[in-house]
């Protein structure tokens, strides 16, 4: 492994499936525990650095770094020094003198991470940098579509939405193409990167014609935040055409699973239906990100530092 | 009790086999797990007089990944063939209890698996290939803790190299081996690589820091 986890790439399929076998290992030797905390990374520090808000990505590296008994402290930009007008680099030195080992960072520049790996001696790693990526939401959507179907060679994924904005798309087309996933992106065409031809990926803008095939649907939560011009008509039109309603999951295969790295516009892009059926991971996805993280954080901090 | 299963007095005698080689058969190797699996039954009705299973009921052996998992079943299955009480058997890795990943490194973790009646009030036996240094043994014993509450925890080794470097000793040892620090000793077992035999041989140039699972 390399000592940042910066984006999906920094992963070969060696090290991807290595940190999905031992967040299996993790998973199963807490289950029913009483004691679900190891000794791991004792007197190590992690620092969540987040200047984006974020619910479950956030609690759940703390929780991952607590479970491996790493002493963790949790920085939001609201109400620090950066409100006075300190900048990344010296938050991160700060950070660093006081010792830190990692430093889990988000930010809504994409790339704000990379340079902080050049700053600090620690681990960073990147838990969603504006629009370029997410690449523990991607381990853990991987981990748990091998949990759920019990592969990942050949399955094939669609990725529904938003692409143009999302980081999660983004780090999972890049994971699962390592992976050996067959992944089709499917948004209006105003929603694609200018460079998707060059993505590993097939294109699509018909949901429709692509529901059938499917083994996984990924939908995307509509950034309203980041859009900064009119990406469709309305928001009704969207849903008619991109959204996920029961109607549109009852032509899925058997097998097939319907995921969302959440936060949810349940009426938006996932009817509410959905979203609460057993098809949806939704849950599990968010209990799977807390093994996944203690699995990087271990093959990360565990060893010797370089 | 044979003589071979005492304890290792610490620290460890001359090197015994200074030419290296095999210490163990396969044969040899079938011959002492048969002899521990005998001394864990009598050990188990030793602690339980009056249980009707002779005290197998309580047993459960834990192996230590990687070795000590299949030696632990096969010295289940030696009890139950000796006794004909079947005897609980898991795993449980101890790679996040180890105090020595910062000098090593992080590695693959293996399963823990515990069986169903898990731990509480029963009399644990931990099951590893070499007894070295200890540390292993010291990780298992945190990882116990965390996992439940035995009544007594007890430890058997397939070999005992010495060189201990905690207050720790087994309750059962398969052979002792008076090693120097230099030497490997490494056990290889069927269900892993394929044959069973006991080597020890002489370590690269420069004297290796003590490590229990040579092979792993």
């Amino acid at each position: 492994m390399k000592r940042h986890l910066l984006e999906a790439a920094d992963l070969d399929r060696a090290d991807a499936t290595l940190v999905l076998d031992t967040a299996a290992q993790i998973d199963q030797a807490l289950a029913g525990r009483e004691v679900k905390k190891l000794p791991t990374l004792r007197g190590r520090t992690v620092v969540n650095l987040f200047y984006e808000d974020s619910t479950r990505t956030r609690i759940s590296f703390e929780l991952a770094a607590k479970r491996l008994s790493a002493d963790v402290i949790n920085f939001s930009a609201k109400g620090s020094s950066v409100s006075k007008g300190e900048s990344l680099k010296d938050t991160a030195l700060t950070l660093e003198a006081m010792g830190s080992d990692a430093i889990v960072v988000r930010h809504s520049a994409s790339g704000a991470p990379h340079r902080l790996a050049h700053w600090v001696r620690g681990s960073v790693v990147n838990a969603g940098d504006g629009t370029h990526e997410h690449p523990t939401q991607a381990l853990l959507d991987a981990y748990t579509i091998r949990q759920r179907l019990g592969r990942l060679e050949g399955v094939r994924v669609a990725i529904v939405g938003d692409v143009l904005h999302s980081r999660v798309a983004r780090s999972n087309v890049g994971l699962l193409h390592t992976l050996g996933a067959e992944v089709t992106v499917v948004a209006p065409p105003t929603l694609l990167p200018v460079g998707v031809g060059s993505w590993p990926v097939e294109v699509s803008y018909d949901l429709d014609a692509v529901l059938p095939k499917a083994d996984v649907v990924m939908m995307l939560r509509v950034q309203a935040e980041r859009m900064n011009a009119s990406f469709f008509p309305s928001a009704r039109e969207y849903s008619r055409r991109y959204g996920l309603d029961a109607d549109r999951m009852a032509v899925l295969g058997d097998e097939a699973i319907v995921m969302h790295p959440g936060p949810m516009n349940r009426g938006m892009e996932i009817a509410a239906e959905v979203a609460d059926s057993v098809r949806s991971t939704i849950v599990e996805q968010v209990g799977n990100g807390v093994s996944v993280r203690m699995a990087v954080l271990y093959l990360l901090l565990g060893g010797a530092p370089s | 009790m044979a003589s071979s299963s005492q304890p290792a007095r610490n620290p460890a005698p001359k090197t015994a086999d200074p030419s290296g080689g095999i210490l163990l058969t396969a044969a040899d190797v079938a011959r002492v797990v048969d002899r521990m699996a005998h001394q864990l039954i009598e050990r188990a009705a030793s602690i339980d007089p009056r249980s009707a299973t002779g005290g197998l009921s309580d047993l459960v052996l834990v192996g230590i990944p990687t070795r000590g998992a299949p030696l632990a079943r096969r010295l289940a299955a030696r009890i139950e063939a000796f006794s004909g009480t079947p005897v609980d058997v898991g795993t449980a890795d101890i790679t996040l209890y180890r105090d020595d990943l910062r000098l090593r490194g992080v590695r693959a973790l293996e399963p823990t698996l515990l069986p169903d009646a898990g731990i509480d009030g029963r009399l644990v036996v931990l099951v590893d290939d070499v007894l070295f240094s200890g540390r292993s043994v010291r990780a298992a014993l945190d990882a116990l803790r965390d996992l439940g509450r035995p009544r007594s925890v007890q430890l058997a080794v397939l070999v005992d190299r010495g060189h201990r470097e905690l207050p720790i000793r087994a309750d059962f040892v398969g052979k002792n081996v008076p090693t120097s620090r230099s030497q490997q000793v490494k056990v290889r077992l069927a269900e892993i690589d394929g044959v069973d035999e006991v080597l020890v041989t002489e370590g690269a140039p420069g004297v290796r820091e003590p490590r229990e699972e040579e092979a792993r």
